[in-house]
């Protein structure tokens, strides 16, 4: 019986190829600018002259994320018309009927996993592609790694397999929203924050 | 909390988790179509789950397991594509259960999973349309199958009758391998009709296909890819897999490898999707100065005593004096090289670092850690190698790999180009061309050449097959190919050459799109995608499967086949028999499908029983890969060679013999660059720019989707010191530019790449506006057409440029 679904993120493996991103976009029909699972591309650092030639401390590793499925959405909470809700497997999910595009949630939301559409006036987000995990069937990104670098299951069972690392920098503090999430970190993300190292890519995102 | 401090936690999530039960449960039940996943191999013949059929009936979806459309890509990997009234609805990748090593899934890369949106683009081709403005204007008109095809044989036979067959040329383009599409089908009727000239060697592997051969005297020298697993150090040289794929699961093998223990390095300019993700260190290198390291590398093992002396002793000639081949005793030998006994330069790391920019106490420890963290790999990738003097970087990393004694052994490798079956590697296209009645054969890079002046070609100019040619290129017909402009270097005057018609005067082009070269078409042909037609594809590189490709939907419109174009054609021509000998493109594929059977798959099934399994592909388990030169090196006088000596020839005799010593040496040296950092030009045009491999594309296959273009837009990506210099911030548009040409495109200003070089992801559309200037960010406006002396190969990576803040439009 799972209790709360999570992804498992190896950050030490992610190349960044986004087939994980298309794959969803594939199997959820989502229109160019709706991304509902992302690649953050984390850069920083910079190059030193040291004699003659240019010397790199940079630093470079990537997180795909999608919606995490929090124990304690804050989307949920924020969301005034109840159109935000929790399954018993702690999928959480959006009666899209329900939404007036007051975009709460968006701004709750502490992974940016939650995504406007202008032309409906309504947000959306990754459904953890319920219908093929209710069916026995991995969702579709984690279907698609070709480095093997996601997985999902039950939160506990993904603890025990891969430990409990659920935040890496420069994600939030995931004490109040409780992530569905467990991360191998790559190891450049404990010199990211002394490399003032950040997000390089929102123009992707 | 205080943000969102308003909003109590409370009864919204219970509530509405009340009612989602109702909600969900008539999507829970959903049958997948198509039948379970199951594995068609040696070890389970034909044990391939459920047939389709029986789905089809009890649902309107229906699922199709198929090989990916089969690009230049440098992977082949099963997709599961499901379709509902004519029209696929979705793509998933591989399910087949089992996971391992040996056999492992064979997972599309974000192209594959995004070709829905090639197959439905609003700009397909679905008319044959004839020209109506200046050659290159791209202005068409619509026309009949009959009017196309009426044009194309009368024009055949009057080229024919005033040129000869020589004025014929299908030409370089790998837009298509799965047998029925692509330009295989275009040379079958050449070959029919009289021949038409030929071509050898490709703008991917041109120095590594010819150079290899002077080394190992073959270009089979890799170990199939499980074995990575058994090193124990590899060195990623100019080698970015995650990008360019090489071979569907080569980064999931490496990061294998990296779990087992091995070290992982990578050498590149840029900080690569694999460099951040596969390795342990990324070290930056100047572009074009790869011979540099890797001599400075060798000098280090002589004189720290690192290199296996043994196995030089009895394994390689000319490494130093005392081993030179007959006939060359006094030429200077490799060590003579490296040590600058006779040229007076010691190749030492000091002196490789003001080449390189690599700090040369970093040289000198990956020299040691190669040379003594055994066994080891020194993987080369083809980028390096795509420039001015290709040929001595792939020859240089075969020395190394040779004086370490990584050849021969598990966990070893012997660098080079690396093909792996005994047969020469994949087959990659099996519809059989005929034989081609012109035996005169152009290097493929040298079709602009053969256009301009190709009765004064001879050897010089890399002329196999005649002496000179009897007549320039008058005709050319372009299949699956925009190689021809967009891929070519230096478009600008490629588009000026086509442009005349008294030089090429009939140019047919058949595509699923108006690409660049579609736009100098006479006549623009549209052909079906390979979702629409009967294919059949082998593993990329290293072959260890077939993928079926079934005909999945209709074309649209009235696009047809290359198959059925050429056929159509071939009927005017009064061929049709010959070229069809009955059979349709199912036919072909059977046809190829008993190639593979009677070679390298012989427990292939039947086309019949392929198809109703629905397993979409036939693999061969990989449980104890093949070592490249395993015999050799146990016993190299019983297993000699394929090379003059019988041995590994660092030094050899047949290159000295060409008497080019300044550009074709003896021993593999590094030779500065005809555009460089060091030369005059660099004055003017002070930065290298190298046109990567782009996950948004395969060349310049897929420029147009938009969920590519949406994850990796193009763009070029300058380092922040370069920027700076040059007021440049992230996302402003840059004018990059030489004397061949100007292209305006956004910037990304990124660490990951080092000061002095710019990247431009090549394979971008030719955009040009009113002035001649790309939009687009088309790299090979910039790229010049010379080309290498040993190999006659592109360099289309040696260019130098300068880069400016653009005005936004």
């Amino acid at each position: 019986m799972v209790h709360q679904y999570a992804f498992f993120f190896d950050a030490s493996a992610c190349t960044g190829c986004k087939a994980c991103q298309v794959a969803c976009k594939d199997r959820n029909n989502l229109e160019t600018g709706l991304l509902w699972r992302r690649v953050y591309e984390v850069a920083g650092g910079g190059w030193e002259k040291r004699g003659g030639v240019w010397v790199p401390s940079v630093v470079a590793y990537n997180i795909s994320m999608a919606c995490n499925h929090c124990e304690k959405p804050p989307c949920a909470l924020s969301c005034p018309v109840n159109a935000i809700g929790k399954r018993e497997d702690g999928l959480v999910f959006i009666e899209t009927w329900r939404c007036i595009g007051c975009r709460y949630c968006e701004w709750a939301c502490p992974y940016t996993a939650i995504r406007f559409d202008a032309s409906t006036n309504t947000v959306s987000k990754c459904n953890f592609c319920f219908d093929a995990v209710d069916a026995g069937a991995p969702p579709a990104c984690v279907a698609a790694c070709p480095m093997r670098a996601l997985d999902f299951g039950d939160l506990d069972a993904l603890r025990k397999k891969y430990g409990d690392v659920n935040r890496i920098f420069p994600l939030p503090d995931p004490e109040e929203a409780g992530p569905g999430l467990v991360i191998k970190p790559h190891r450049d993300s404990a010199k990211a924050a002394a490399a003032e190292a950040e997000v390089a890519n929102w123009e992707e995102l | 909390m205080s943000r969102r401090g308003f909003l109590r936690w409370s009864a919204s999530v219970g509530t509405a988790a009340a009612g989602s039960g109702k909600l969900l449960a008539g999507l829970r039940k959903r049958r997948t179509p198509g039948g379970p996943a199951a594995r068609l191999s040696p070890s389970a013949p034909g044990a391939a789950g459920a047939a389709s059929r029986e789905s089809l009936s009890v649902s309107a979806e229906r699922m199709v397991r198929t090989g990916c459309p089969s690009h230049n890509c440098g992977g082949r990997c099963l997709l599961r594509v499901y379709v509902r009234d004519g029209v696929i609805t979705r793509i998933e990748g591989d399910d087949r259960p089992g996971d391992i090593v040996a056999d492992p899934q064979l997972r599309a890369c974000i192209r594959g999973r995004a070709y829905r949106r090639r197959q439905y683009h609003p700009d397909r081709l679905t008319r044959p349309m004839k020209r109506t403005g200046k050659r290159g204007e791209g202005k068409f008109v619509p026309i009949s199958w009959d009017e196309a095809l009426d044009t194309i044989a009368s024009e055949f036979r009057r080229i024919k009758a005033a040129h000869g067959n020589q004025a014929f040329y299908v030409p370089y383009g790998t837009g298509s391998y799965s047998q029925t599409n692509g330009r295989q089908t275009a040379e079958r009727l050449m070959s029919l009709f009289g021949g038409s000239l030929g071509y050898y060697n490709s703008y991917s592997w041109a120095c590594i296909s010819a150079a290899t051969p002077y080394v190992y005297g073959t270009a089979v020298t890799g170990n199939q890819r499980q074995d990575w697993l058994n090193s124990r150090y590899i060195l990623m040289w100019s080698w970015n897999p995650a990008e360019m794929r090489d071979g569907t699961n080569t980064e999931f093998f490496l990061r294998k490898a990296r779990e087992k223990g091995a070290r992982l390095v990578c050498i590149d300019p840029r900080l690569t999707l694999s460099a951040a993700a596969l390795a342990d260190e990324w070290i930056p290198i100047r572009p074009g100065t790869d011979a540099a390291m890797m001599t400075a590398m060798a000098h280090v093992m002589i004189t720290e005593n690192l290199y296996d002396a043994e196995f030089v002793r009895t394994h390689c000639i000319g490494f130093d004096s005392g081993q030179m081949p007959t006939g060359a005793e006094g030429a200077e030998s490799y060590r003579e090289y490296v040590l600058g006994t006779r040229d007076g330069v010691a190749k030492t790391p000091a002196w490789a670092e003001a080449v390189t920019g690599v700090p040369g106490d970093t040289i000198a420890r990956i020299a040691r850690e190669y040379a003594t963290t055994k066994p080891g790999v020194l993987y080369q990738g083809y980028g390096m190698q795509r420039r001015a003097y290709g040929e001595q970087v792939v020859r240089a990393g075969c020395v190394l790999a040779a004086i370490t004694g990584n050849v021969g052994v598990p966990g070893g490798w012997a660098s080079g180009i690396a093909l792996q079956a005994r047969d020469g590697g994949p087959f990659w296209l099996v519809f059989p061309t005929g034989a081609n009645p012109v035996k005169a054969q152009i290097p493929s890079f040298l079709w602009t050449e053969a256009v301009l002046r190709g009765t004064e070609m001879g050897p010089d100019d890399g002329l196999r097959g005649a002496g000179r040619l009897d007549t320039n290129i008058k005709c050319i017909w372009a299949v699956a190919c925009n190689a021809l402009v967009n891929q070519h270097a230096n478009i600008n005057r490629t588009a000026r050459i086509l442009e005349d018609e008294r030089l090429v005067e009939f140019l047919v082009v058949q595509d699923n799109f108006l690409t660049p070269t579609g736009r100098f078409a006479d006549l623009l042909l549209p052909a079906c995608t390979q979702f629409e037609t009967w294919g059949v594809e082998d593993g990329w590189k290293y072959g260890d499967e077939v993928l079926l490709m079934p005909k999945i939907v209709d074309p649209p419109g009235e696009a047809r086949s290359d198959y059925r174009i050429a056929a159509d054609i071939a009927d005017r021509l009064g061929l049709g028999e010959a070229y069809t000998q009955g059979r349709d493109e199912r036919g072909w594929v059977e046809a190829a499908l008993d190639r593979f059977r009677k070679t390298r798959f012989p427990g292939l099934p039947s086309l019949d029983e392929f198809e109703r399994s629905n397993a979409g592909v036939y693999s061969v388990p990989v449980t104890k890969p093949e070592v490249a030169f395993a015999d050799f090196r146990r016993d190299p006088e019983k297993h000699p060679l394929p090379t003059p000596s019988g041995k590994i020839e660092i030094f050899s005799k047949r290159l000295l013999d060409m008497n080019r010593p300044d550009e074709i040496p003896a021993v593999p040296k590094y030779i500065r660059e005809w555009e460089s950092p060091f030369g005059p030009e660099a004055a003017k045009y002070p930065l290298s720019v190298i046109g990567h491999h782009y996950l948004a594309r395969v060349h310049s296959t897929l420029e147009n989707v938009d969920w590519l273009n949406e994850a990796f837009p193009q763009r070029a990506f300058i380092n922040p010191v370069d920027a700076e210099a040059r007021k440049i911030r992230s996302g402003d548009p840059v004018r990059v530019f030489n004397d061949r040409g100007t292209t305006v495109l956004p910037c990304r200003v990124t660490p990951r790449i080092m000061p002095g070089v710019v990247a431009i992801p090549q394979g971008a559309w030719w955009t040009p506006d009113a002035d001649g200037v790309d939009r687009r960010g088309s790299v090979n406006v910039l790229t010049s057409e010379r080309w290498t002396p040993l190999a006659f190969g592109n360099a289309q990576h040696t260019i130098m440029v300068q880069v400016e803040k653009a005005e936004k439009d």
